[in-house]
């Protein structure tokens, strides 16, 4: 039951990653490509001053990190964007992540939402999007 | 108010004993013991506490497990909740352990003042009921946060063991008995899109007046199964509005018993402190009508 249900979960994650409206008014209520790139700079700037998840990125490529998050978050806004990096399993795979890191990046994605002027209300439209994330994103 | 003291002393010393114990150099067994306390879920993500002392909202049991704990860790809480109606008061602190986002165990006492309507009923002016309240939830399926690609909600069941010391005057006004059993099925889910949290229980009770007047009655002694509705506004990631809905059953035949509502007001100072303030309306409770007034509840957590 447990396995049919993941592979539902993840298949319907799949299905939302999948492409885009660029009339989606969530897009322009965020901001547009800008607001996303601003979002996306100070939340990566949260993540990097994090005590609780900045060990994570260690081995990682910032700017290439902060570009992908770009486009990506522009797709799951229903922007204009094709996001072609790496799947979120295997973005993830062998980080070990648990709820507490997924957690913290959301409250730090939180923050960053706060600073750059996104209303609680969008916030959580952007949010619930990601939020299937944790499927993937969570393997301990 | 009492017990309250105490368990805020016990808090106080718990949270003194994580603080002293963060400095140490090599990670001792305590250090390992305290990391569980992982203070990771999601700000108001388990709920508030209940009248009952379970992890919900005011008046009703939510899916959702209480505290900060997520399944690899566990959250710790107390609380002190008052009911201030115009013939009654209830004092009700409480206290409750998540485990693992997975078990919730919960501790709560009941005091109910019959102020005035104590000497009318032929007792004495102010004469208490008691009521022990021990409580466990285990979560079954779904997540009430994360799943938000699915209509599954987080759904528990739960039971709670009710001990009311006032057998006499409970069997006096026609009661069946002094100690009874509760169990519930929660559903919970979060519409984060909407920044809109629902709840649905159902719950099998004998319980008159949640049990301060015992379980069971001369017009109806056995088991019924009753609604709990609740709708939350977020208004804030620490802020959020809701209103409440419980159906009770009538089982005495002295007193009429009628369905209670609330709606209330909710702020989450952070992860260890949240207050919550409403207004309740229990309807009718023995002689008198109209018994609605405000809710005030304190949780304090790690």
């Amino acid at each position: 039951m447990k396995a049919i249900l993941r592979s539902a979960c993840l298949m319907s994650a799949l299905m939302t990653a999948a492409p885009a409206f660029a009339d989606d008014p969530l897009f322009t209520d965020m901001g547009g490509q800008a607001g996303i790139d601003s979002i996306v700079d100070a939340s990566v700037d949260n993540y990097l001053a994090d005590d609780r998840i900045k060990t994570i990125f260690d081995e990682s490529n910032m700017d290439r990190i902060r570009a992908e998050f770009k486009v990506q978050f522009c797709q799951v806004a229903g922007g204009p964007c094709a996001y072609r990096g790496h799947d979120m399993v295997a973005a993830h795979k062998g980080l070990h992540l648990t709820n507490a890191d997924f957690n913290a990046v959301v409250e730090d994605l939180q923050d960053a939402m706060t600073k750059v002027g996104v209303s609680f209300a969008v916030q959580n439209r952007f949010l619930a999007r990601l939020a299937p994330m944790q499927h993937q994103v969570v393997s301990k | 108010m009492r017990s309250f003291a105490v368990g805020m002393a016990a808090f106080a010393v718990l949270f003194s004993m994580t603080s002293v114990h963060a400095g140490e150099a090599s990670p001792s067994l305590w250090d390992q013991g305290s990391a569980l306390f992982d203070h990771s879920k999601l700000l108001a993500t388990g709920g508030v506490s209940a009248v009952e002392g379970e992890g919900g909202g005011g008046l009703g049991a939510w899916a959702l497990i209480t505290g900060y704990g997520t399944r690899d860790g566990i959250g710790l809480n107390i609380h002190e909740t008052y009911v201030g109606l115009p013939d009654y008061q209830l004092h009700a602190p409480g206290i409750a352990i998540g485990l693992f986002d997975r078990l919730e165990l919960s501790y709560a006492w009941q005091a109910f003042d019959t102020e005035a309507t104590g000497a009318a009923l032929g007792l004495v002016r102010g004469f208490t009921f008691h009521q022990n309240i021990y409580g466990a939830k285990l979560k079954l399926i779904g997540d009430a946060v994360y799943d938000q690609d699915i209509w599954l909600p987080q759904i528990a069941v739960g039971v709670q063991h009710k001990e009311n010391d006032r057998g006499a005057v409970i069997r006096a006004v026609g009661g069946k008995g002094s100690v009874g059993t509760d169990f519930y099925l929660a559903a919970s889910k979060l519409f984060l899109a909407q920044s809109v949290l629902l709840d649905a229980t159902m719950r099998l009770t004998k319980a008159n007046q949640f049990g301060i007047l015992g379980f069971g009655g001369d017009k109806h002694a056995d088991y019924s199964t009753q609604f709990e509705g609740s709708i939350v506004y977020l208004v804030s990631r620490n802020f959020a509005v809701g209103g409440e809905f419980r159906t009770k059953p009538s089982n005495l035949g002295v007193a009429r018993e009628g369905a209670a509502l609330d709606v209330f007001a909710a702020y989450f100072l952070n992860k260890n402190l949240s207050v919550t303030a409403g207004y309740a309306d229990l309807g009718n409770v023995v002689l008198h009508d109209h018994q609605d007034g405000i809710y005030l509840s304190l949780q304090a957590g790690i």
